[in-house]
Parts: structure tokens; C-alpha cells; sequence
């Protein structure tokens, strides 16, 4: 009859109206729309129609058309408010529980929004820049015998033949050196802080916030821009704004400008004032000098691109600039190249040209951990849900059979999770507004939280969010799952099986947490390693002033014999280097028998007569530099590194050429171990030398206390070079800074890890009673027929043991690939010995008895008329 | 105090209503308001309207009969309440209240409004 398709209204459009659509108002609707269309298929088209009526459709989309929300949903307020209720009434009657969970959940969640916000404050660092997608650093890698290294100290005529050649791809470029403490004075104000000579375009760079003056104005080749933190200092309460100050005792500067301090999680935190470059050529020739010594790698060199140009573009066309201008240096194959902003702080290692990571590593471990935390404590919560799902599977069954649909019983248990969660959230905020600056001290960090910041809220509700879908998910599947009729007949008991994914659940837990031990103990067997490295001179009792002003030059003897007669000190000696690093490196040694292909680099320093006696040196071979021989002026001693690296057999009386001069090897001293504990100790040569010797150093008069010593010491101090203020810095502790990135690695996992083990023992500490609890009749009727509490006590036990050593298994490989790869970072490294992960797992076993054993004497002291007594 | 003030589109629709009578019913009114203004409307606006002027009071509407065209369902019939008629003199009173006191027109109309 019909021969062609019948013609009707678009069905989807109609399933979409019907969708929205307020039911009373369909049928009237349905039909309007319905002759309309009818009346344009005739007139107009039939696809006219179609298309109009989705246009219809689309326009009932209106408040008054569209289902109410309210009308519908009255019941699901009224289910939820019971959900909430119930939830409550659960966590009331079962306080221990409760606790448990909240409690568990509330220290995991504290930790993981710890390092949430320590991750945070890492990956925002130097964002205070403005320029921050522009600003670079120029680096360079060089080739020295073989091993490709990376620096970020550059030759000063780079910075010319940049702005010459390469103008166009940088706005700005500033060189200068390197931070140091320097002395700034105004009339009788003496203050000491560390600081930094730039170019004038440097305030541009960093986009300085200018609290006073303009960044322009430090141009002018006497200016200097103090952070707010030295000008006030310096000037209290008067404006410092073109007033006159003098710079290390004898340069006058002009203060053109007050900046903000640099926030903490800034690369320059520490730059408390900025100074011309041309105060510091104009005042050490040795930079006068350098303006064309492409070899002379000892200034540091930022830019800002220009708009447009491209990072990898630039550093791609600027790559040979040092070996088109220096054949000289062509040897060692410089490549410059930029280094972003952005990879300053996470991105800073290097290895054989390619970059290795960084901090990066950090944030990557500590993220891990907090999510690992996170999830010991979603696991506790899991696991005491459905242990005690039986109790609950009554409830389950009722409502089942009153109508529940499977997806109302798992919003149910969501539900309950989300209360929990959110009540866990409450006291985890609480527990960190309260740590966190205890948190910042451990983590060196300055991190505030933005309690009105609406991202942070949204982070929040995402964190609760996700961590009841993650605590809330099995409980609520599993829980939904059950039959109704055997729930209700009674014959529902959860098998054997059903245990084993809690089980599992248990493995994990304690697979991380015997992790986490291994690692702490290994971060600290490393760090004492390396603390106990022997280093080759006495620590103790030695002193180092730094003399940053010429009023300490020309006056070794007047102070040494001044010092000595006070019987402050028994010896003192100049170097110029402090005992915590080299400062000067050199090439360009030679001797005979020398490899001609071997490219020399030695750390050079020179000292005064009494050094060795000083820092208590141990000579292996020869002698020290002594009074007694004129000619030393001219001798030279090397350490063990130095004779290895040289290779050579003999090395007392041989001759050394460097720099045009001749020198005659005296002596050889052990290793003095000054840089990084972690790296081999460089091979050096030690010079006399009463000029370019910059720091002192003082062996305490042991026989006298130590405030008693550098209370005589200052006073001599103060009447020799009264323009200095009097500072020093014990070299044992100076040394021990040299361990605090570690010590702070060692001190953060072992809180996360001691929580971590907390976390878990609640875990099993419910589980136990809960299995305690279900065997009560059990253990009754055993206790009848003769069993020993200790038999009681091992049956209740066995299975947690059996799990805990399966972690083991898992752990103890998983830790040792992980830590061994940390510790081939290092040098000098530690060994993971057997009892390390021996003692972690007989740790946790021993926390598991503990914990476990509680609950299982109790349950087997209890009274067996007692227990068959219940029901 | 009940809602008297109309906007023109709530007017003219309340107009239409009383011009369709029997027929008054949302796609009716669609289809009369274009052919009578030239321009289009949808029905849902429409409907939206007669909502919003049945809850002012000033329609009333029933379940009317089933034609064959429409699938065989109902349609909604609107009438004019007393109130809307009221409503509907007054907005024409004012009206022209207004246009008597415009100097150009004042005295050149005479509807035998009294």
C-alpha cells in the first residue's frame, strides 16, 4: 500500500523532548509539534520538517518545559538523608572502628596534602618571574679528557660577541659573578650580606619588583639595588634613595632602588643586594683582564629572548660561538648553549652532555610516597568495610528485598565513604595547618597555605572526591553484590575467598611500608657513610674568617703574633680557598713524562707557611713548606690525587712548569677532602703565597673553651680591622652543610615512613580484632577441649605472619633496584648489606606481633563460658 | 497584587487567544502570530508564554479534543479570563491615554473609547 517510507517525525528528536520534557505536558506537546510538522511537510518540505521540528524541539528547552528536579528527586533527598544516618549511626556505635578509619585516614590524607603542597611549592619555583617562559641561563658543555661536563661558569668576552653577533634573538643580557658576602656601610653601620655584581639589564631580567627607585636607574655605573631587607637594615626608617654607601670598605656606591626580596622558592632568594658590573671591573683588575680570556670561565651569564625567537633555534645558532673565537679552547669542544628558567630548579643535572634530571627526582619520590601513604590508608578503610560486611549484610539484604536497586546500594556505600572521608578531611586539615611549620623547618621550605584561595578549595573537593571513589569503590561493589535470599536465610558466610583480596590488600600495605623502612635505613647508612669518609685534616677546633675588606691585607704578622699571645689560638695560617671548597682551578701544568694528550686541571691554592700545622695536614711524602727554606717560594706540594692523576712514580724533587714558572715538588699530603663528600677528591697543588690569599685560618687553643677563644679572637679582631664586622665559621660546621640536602631526604621518609607504619599496624590492629571478634565462639570451644593460650595466641597470629613475610618477598627486591639506582648517583656510596632488609622485615614482623597480639590474647584469655555464652 | 503589567509579545499573544477562540491552542497561536506579524516564532516560546499568562491569571486552559493530524492527541485550549480581558482594556486605556497626551497626534484619533 505504502510505497514509499512513511513519512514521521524525527525519532531522536523525540526521544530527546520526551527526555526533558515535564510529563504533564507531553502529550498537548507532542501533538502541537506533530501537526506542525505535518502542515510544513506538506507546504514546504518533508526535510524542512524534519529540520524544523528539531528546531521546535530545541526551543521547548525552557524552564518552565523542563522536567523539576525537585519534584522528581523528593525521594533521593529522603534516601540520602537515611544513608547519611545510617552512615552515622554505624560510626557511633562503632567507635573503634571509627577511629580507625577517620583516624587512619585523617594522618594519610595530612601526609599527602603535605607533599601535595611540597610538590606544588616545587614545581612554582622562580614562577615570580615575570619573564619566566623567557629568561635562560647560558651554559656550556666542555670536554676534558674524555668526560663531557656541563657549567654554568662562563668567559667573560662570550657576553660581547652574544650582543654583537646574536643581538637580535636576546632582549637583554646581563653577565655577572657569583653571589658572595660582601661588606655594604653607612657611616657607623656595618652590615655583612651576600650580594651580586650584574649588568644593568639584570633588574629587567628578573623583572624585580621596585618597592623604591626604577629598574632603569641602575644603569649608572655606580649604582646599587638593595633588596627591602638590607635597606632596612642598613637606613631604618630614612629613605635610602640616592643616598651614598660604601661598598666593602672602599668602593662608594649609590643607592638607586629598593627592590622586593626574592621569595623563597626563587632561584636568587639569596641575592640581598646587586651592585654594577662596572664597580667590579673597575676594582679587580683580574676582570679587566678577562674581558679577553676566553679561557677564563668564571663569570655567569643571563638573558632574555626576544619575543619571538625560539629557545632550541637559539641555542642550535649560538653552539660553536666559543670555538669560532678561541682556537685555544677548541681542545676541550666547548658548546654553548641556554638553559630555561623553567628547568633551573627541577632540570639541572647533566651527564655527558644530555640533561639527567635533577630535583625532579625528588618530586617524583616524595609524590609517590604520598600516594602510596594515601592508599595504605584507603586500603585500612576497605579492609574494615568488608571484614565487617557480614555485620552489614542484614541491612544489605532488607533493603534489597524493600527494593533497592544494586545502584542505590553502592551510592549508599559511597555515601558513607564520602562522610568518612569528609570528616577525615576536616582533621587532616586541621593536622596540617597545625605541621606545617614544623613542615617547612624539616623541609627547608616556606610554604603557606591559601586558605582563600578558591583553586584550593577545588583541589580539595577533587581530593575528597577521588579518595572516597578510591576508599568507597570496593566496599560499596562488594558489599552490593550479595544475595538477598542467603543473606536473609543466614546461610550467607563469606568463604575463604572472600578474605583473599583483603589479603591482598594487607600484602600491599606492608610491602610498602617494609619499603619505606629499607629506604630510611639506606638514606641514612649513606649519609653516615659518607660523614665518617675521613677527610685528612682536623675539623674540630678550626675556624675560617673570610677577609673581605683590604684593611686585613699586609697584617699577617701583626695578627698572628697578637693572636697567639692571647692564647686564643696555637697557630694561624691564610689560604685562598676556604676549607669547604676550591675556588681557583688551572690548567696548563707540565712536567716530564707527562701524557701530551692529557688535558691538566688541577684545583690550585695558596697558602701561608703554617697551613699544613694549621689545619693538621698529613704529610705522606717529603715535608711541609717551611721558614727554614727560601727557596719554597718556588716548591710545591701536591696531594694523593694529584700524584695519581699526574701518574708519576717519584714524585719528591721533580719539576713542574706552570704559567712560565718553574716549580719543585716538596712534599705529598693526604687527600683534603673540602668539596662534596659524595666525589672524589680533585687533584690539587698547594703554592705559597702571601698575596690573593683570602681566608684565615685558626687552630683553637684546644686547652681553652671555645666562646672563651673567639671572644679573644674578636677583640683583636676588632682593634686590627675595625671596619669589618667580626664573623667566622666553624669548619666542622660549615662541613655539615654539606650534608643537609641528605639529612633532610633522610629526616622527610623517615616521618613519611614511620606514618606509613602506623597506618598500616591500625590497619591490622582492626583487622585482628575483627577476626578475634568473629572466632570468639571458636576460640570458646578450643579453650573447652584444652587449647593453651599460646596455642590460641599462634593460631590468631600465623595468618597475619604469613602475610607479612609474602611482603617481604615482594619489598626486598623492589627496594634494593630502586635504592641501589639511587645510590649509583654517588660516588662514593654505601653497599646494601644483608641485614639491612633483614632488619626491616624482622621490624615489621616484630610491629605485626605486636600489634596482632594484643587482640589475640585477649580473645584467648577471655573466659570460654563467656564466649559460648554470646547469642 | 497580582501581576498586571504585560510585555507587547504577552499581549499580542493574549489578543490572539481571544481572536482564535475554540482554536486557541499553542501551535494554532504559533501559525497565527506569523502570519499575522511576519515573524517567526517557535512554538515552544509560545507555550511559554501561555504558561506564564496562565499562571498570572489571565488565561485559563482545558484538555480539548484529538484530531487525526496530531497522532490522535489532545490539545490544550486556552481562554481569556475575565481578569486578561481586564488586564488587556487597561493596557489599551493607557495606551491611548498616552497617545492623546503626544502633542503631534493629540485630538487626530477617535476610537469612541470612553
Amino acid at each position: 500500500m505504502l510505497k514509499q517510507p512513511k513519512l514521521i517525525p524525527p525519532r531522536f528528536a523525540t526521544r530527546l523532548l520526551l527526555y526533558f520534557l515535564r510529563d504533564d505536558l507531553s502529550e498537548e506537546v507532542i501533538g502541537d509539534l506533530e501537526e506542525k510538522f505535518y502542515v510544513t511537510a506538506r507546504t514546504i518540505s518533508a526535510s524542512q520538517a524534519r529540520l524544523n521540528y528539531w528546531y521546535q524541539v530545541l526551543h521547548y528547552m525552557r524552564p518552565f518545559a523542563i522536567r523539576k528536579r525537585s519534584r522528581t528527586n523528593s525521594n533521593h533527598y529522603d534516601m540520602f538523608r537515611n544513608y547519611f544516618k545510617v552512615s552515622f549511626r554505624n560510626l557511633v556505635s562503632n567507635k573503634g572502628y571509627s577511629f580507625i578509619n577517620i583516624g587512619g585516614l585523617a594522618v594519610g590524607m595530612a601526609v599527602a596534602m603535605l607533599i601535595g603542597l611540597w610538590v606544588y611549592d616545587e614545581l612554582s619555583y622562580d614562577r615570580y618571574f615575570q619573564n619566566y617562559d623567557r629568561v635562560v641561563q647560558v651554559m656550556q658543555h666542555q670536554t676534558f679528557n674524555g668526560v663531557k661536563g656541563s657549567q654554568t661558569a662562563m668567559p667573560l668576552p662570550l657576553e660581547a660577541a652574544l650582543r654583537d653577533e646574536y643581538g637580535a634573538d636576546f632582549k637583554y643580557i646581563a653577565i655577572g659573578r657569583w653571589p658572595d658576602g660582601h661588606i655594604l656601610s653607612r657611616g657607623d653601620v656595618k652590615i655583612s650580606k651576600d650580594g651580586n655584581f650584574f649588568q644593568g639589564d639584570f633588574p629587567e631580567i628578573f623583572s624585580l619588583k621596585m618597592l623604591k627607585g626604577t629598574r632603569s636607574a641602575f644603569k649608572d655605573p655606580s649604582a646599587i639595588l638593595l633588596a627591602q631587607s638590607t635597606a632596612e637594615a642598613l637606613f631604618g626608617k630614612d629613605d635610602p634613595l640616592n643616598q651614598s654607601i660604601i661598598l666593602d670598605s672602599d668602593i662608594n656606591v649609590k643607592v638607586v632602588g629598593v627592590y622586593e626580596d626574592l621569595p623563597a622558592n626563587t632561584t636568587h632568594t639569596d641575592l640581598k643586594f646587586i651592585a654594577n658590573w662596572e664597580l667590579a671591573s673597575a676594582h679587580s683588575p683580574w676582570i679587566k683582564r678577562a674581558a679577553t680570556q676566553w679561557g677564563n670561565n668564571s663569570f655567569q651569564l643571563y638573558a632574555e629572548l626576544a619575543p619571538g625567537a625560539d629557545l632550541q633555534t637559539v641555542s642550535e645558532k649560538i653552539k660553536k660561538i666559543k670555538q669560532d673565537h678561541a682556537e685555544r679552547e677548541r681542545q676541550f669542544s666547548p658548546e654553548v648553549f641556554l638553559h630555561p628558567m623553567r628547568d633551573w630548579h627541577l632540570y639541572s643535572e647533566w651527564k655527558d652532555g644530555k640533561q639527567s634530571g635533577g630535583r625532579i627526582q625528588m618530586v617524583w619520590l616524595f609524590g609517590i610516597i604520598g600516594v602510596f601513604v594515601l592508599l595504605l590508608a584507603c586500603i585500612n578503610f576497605m579492609n574494615l568495610s568488608t571484614a565487617r560486611s557480614e555485620k552489614r549484610a542484614k541491612e544489605v539484604g532488607i533493603r534489597m528485598t524493600i527494593g533497592s536497586m544494586r545502584k542505590q546500594l553502592i551510592s549508599q556505600f559511597l555515601s558513607e565513604s564520602f562522610l568518612i572521608v569528609f570528616l577525615s578531611f576536616i582533621i587532616a586539615a586541621g593536622i596540617v595547618a597545625i605541621a606545617l611549620p614544623w613542615f617547612n623547618t624539616l623541609a627547608d621550605k616556606s610554604i603557606v597555605i591559601h586558605w582563600l584561595n578558591p583553586v584550593f578549595w577545588i583541589v580539595s573537593l577533587c581530593f575528597i572526591i577521588v579518595t572516597s571513589l578510591l576508599a568507597g569503590s570496593y566496599p560499596a561493589l562488594y558489599l552490593s553484590s550479595f544475595q538477598p535470599v542467603k543473606v536473609l536465610k543466614g546461610t550467607f558466610k563469606s568463604g575463604r575467598l572472600a578474605s583473599v583480596p583483603r589479603k591482598v590488600l594487607v600484602v600491599v600495605q606492608f610491602t610498602v611500608s617494609v619499603i619505606l623502612i629499607i629506604g630510611t635505613i639506606i638514606v641514612y647508612k649513606q649519609i653516615q657513610f659518607t660523614k665518617d669518609r675521613p677527610v685528612g685534616y682536623n675539623r674540630e677546633g678550626l675556624v675560617m674568617i673570610q677577609m673581605k675588606t683590604t684593611e686585613f691585607f699586609g697584617k699577617f704578622d701583626v695578627l698572628r703574633n697578637e693572636l697567639k699571645n692571647t692564647g686564643a689560638i696555637t697557630e694561624m695560617a691564610q689560604s685562598s680557598s676556604p676549607m669547604t671548597n676550591i675556588w681557583s682551578n688551572s690548567g696548563g701544568f707540565d712536567w716530564k713524562g707527562k701524557d701530551p694528550d692529557l688535558q691538566t686541571d688541577f684545583g690550585t691554592i695558596w697558602i701561608t707557611h703554617e697551613y699544613g700545622k694549621t689545619v693538621g695536614w698529613k704529610v705522606k711524602e717529603g715535608r711541609d713548606f717551611s721558614r727554614e727554606f727560601s727557596t719554597d717560594s718556588s716548591s710545591i706540594i701536591l696531594n694523593e690525587a694529584a700524584v695519581k692523576f699526574m701518574n708519576i712514580k717519584e714524585p719528591i724533587g721533580m719539576e713542574v712548569n706552570w704559567d712560565g714558572n718553574k716549580y719543585t715538588v716538596i712534599g705529598v699530603v693526604e687527600d683534603l677532602l673540602v668539596q662534596s663528600p659524595y666525589r672524589p677528591v680533585k687533584q690539587s697543588v698547594y703554592l705559597l703565597g702571601y698575596n690573593g690569599v683570602e681566608w684565615i685560618d685558626l687552630r683553637l687553643n684546644p686547652e681553652k673553651s671555645a666562646s672563651e677563644c673567639i671572644g679573644l679572637i674578636e677583640s683583636v679582631f676588632k682593634r686590627n680591622t675595625p671596619s669589618a664586622p667580626f664573623e667566622y665559621k666553624f669548619v666542622d660546621e660549615a662541613y655539615d652543610d654539606k650534608f643537609k640536602a641528605e639529612e633532610r631526604i633522610g629526616k622527610l621518609t623517615t616521618v613519611f615512613s614511620v606514618l606509613a607504619i602506623i597506618i598500616s599496624c591500625l590497619g591490622i590492629f582492626g583487622l585482628a580484632s575483627f577476626v578475634a571478634e568473629q572466632r570468639t565462639k571458636e576460640i570458646g570451644v578450643r579453650k573447652v577441649l584444652g587449647a593453651s593460650v599460646l596455642s590460641l595466641w599462634k593460631m590468631l597470629s600465623k595468618d597475619f605472619v604469613i602475610l607479612v613475610v609474602i611482603s617481604c618477598f615482594f619489598a626486598i627486591p623492589i627496594a634494593c633496584y630502586f635504592l641501589l639506582q639511587w645510590l649509583e648517583g654517588y660516588k662514593y656510596h654505601t653497599q646494601i648489606s644483608w641485614w639491612v632488609p633483614a632488619a626491616a622485615g624482622m621490624g615489621a614482623l616484630i610491629i605485626t606481633l605486636a600489634t596482632v597480639s594484643y587482640q589475640a590474647i585477649r580473645a584467648a584469655l577471655m573466659s570460654p563460658s563467656k564466649s559460648l555464652k554470646t547469642e | 497584587m497580582i501581576e498586571t503589567r504585560l510585555g507587547e509579545f504577552e499581549e499580542v499573544i493574549l489578543l490572539l487567544v481571544g481572536i482564535l477562540g475554540e482554536d486557541a491552542y499553542a501551535f494554532k497561536i504559533a501559525e497565527e502570530f506569523e502570519s499575522q506579524t511576519g515573524r517567526s516564532v517557535s512554538i515552544g516560546a509560545v507555550h511559554s508564554t501561555l504558561d506564564r499568562l496562565e499562571g498570572k491569571g489571565f488565561l485559563s486552559s482545558a484538555m480539548g479534543n484529538a484530531t487525526a493530524e496530531r497522532g490522535g492527541r489532545r490539545k490544550r485550549i486556552f481562554t481569556i479570563t475575565a481578569l486578561g480581558k481586564r488586564v488587556l482594556k487597561e493596557s489599551m486605556d493607557f495606551k491611548v491615554s498616552l497617545w492623546k497626551q503626544y502633542p503631534a497626534f493629540a485630538g487626530k484619533f477617535n476610537y469612541g473609547v470612553s
